[in-house]
């Protein structure tokens, strides 16, 4: 039963482990927390989709031990991070920062969603306008109409 | 006015098809990254020596343009490129120095002693904090460097033949006129 137990146990824990190896971490918890923070919002240039707090990568490990160093020597996580944005470029964000280069991807949808609104809206207004006050009838279709209705059409 | 709104389609296909014919160009790959480096100063390095008691450093390289190479032997491109690289050295003469990058200095060392050294001189570099500095995230990758210490070019992967006589070749006699 222990066993049983002890094999539950690892294997939960095993599901919160990161590529983070031991030996990387910091001895001072509040530094390794910011690091941690860091690494997961910068990209693995080696695979491009992962974060390098989750990447087996051989460079998402040097970048990993690069911000810690920065840390250790007082950087602020802002300094860090643009410490690696001068030397890769701001792909390395994994959130796109907003700048010309990014503001189609930024303002593009919204501007999409803008303009179909608009659209809608104008045609929607149109279709309204044509059908919607009749005008009331005159005294020949009146009369005309009650023919119809007691089934002696003039 | 109404007619025109047939056209749209039209118009937009035009755009579309204009993109692809810019971002599906041959020999364009969309998982190279544009490199921040060009035009800046490059990052300072001195490296120990491979089979040199001279370090390899950026201030004594300054007063030429020069070509940085970074390399490893477990690198499967780097040889690909290897033989360019000795007809660079060995024809053009070019000012080439390797940075072995995450590399064993035995292993790099017995790699230019099987296959041949295109390099003035070589640089460790086995924790890779170089390559790091200088961006670099996957061998082989060559910069150009003019007499300033100024990142003139970065090549990712491989160097081919077209792009040595095209740019690399070219970009070199033009720094080294003035």
């Amino acid at each position: 039963m222990r066993r049983f137990v002890l094999a539950a146990l690892f294997l939960l824990t095993a599901v919160a482990a990161h590529a983070v190896e031991p030996s990387e971490r910091l001895a001072d918890p509040a530094l390794e927390a910011r690091a941690r923070v860091i690494s997961s919002q910068l990209r693995c240039l080696v695979c491009q989709n992962e974060s390098i707090d989750e990447s087996g990568a051989d460079l998402a490990h040097d970048i990993r031990m690069f911000v810690r160093e920065r840390l250790t020597a007082g950087d602020t996580n802002a300094q860090a991070v643009q410490a690696l944005v001068n030397r890769y470029g701001s792909f390395v964000l994994l959130k796109p920062p907003v700048e010309p280069a990014t503001y189609v991807l930024w303002y593009g949808p919204p501007l999409l969603l803008g303009i179909g609104l608009v659209g809608t809206l104008v045609w929607l207004k149109r279709r309204q306008t044509t059908p919607a006050e009749a005008e009331p009838l005159s005294a020949d279709e009146a009369r005309r109409l009650d023919g119809l209705m007691r089934g002696t059409d003039v | 006015m109404k007619r025109l709104v047939y056209l749209l389609p039209l118009v937009l296909f035009m755009g579309l098809a204009g993109y692809f014919l810019v971002a599906l160009r041959p020999n364009h790959d969309v998982h190279e990254l544009p490199s921040v480096m060009i035009d800046k100063p490059a990052p300072a390095f001195d490296l120990a020596g491979l089979g040199d008691p001279k370090p390899l450093a950026l201030e004594a390289l300054k007063g030429h343009p020069f070509v940085i190479n970074f390399f490893a032997s477990w690198c499967v491109p780097c040889r690909l490129e290897h033989p360019l690289l000795m007809r660079l050295s060995e024809q053009n003469h070019i000012p080439l120095y390797g940075i072995a990058y995450k590399d064993k200095p035995a292993d790099s060392a017995r790699l230019l002693a099987n296959f041949g050294d295109p390099y003035r001189q070589v640089g460790i570099d086995q924790d890779g904090r170089v390559g790091l500095n200088f961006g670099v995230y996957g061998v082989p990758e060559t910069y150009v460097i003019d007499s300033k210490g100024i990142i003139q070019k970065r090549f990712v992967g491989p160097l081919t033949a077209e792009a040595v006589d095209k740019e690399l070749l070219p970009l070199l006699k033009k720094l080294g006129q003035s």
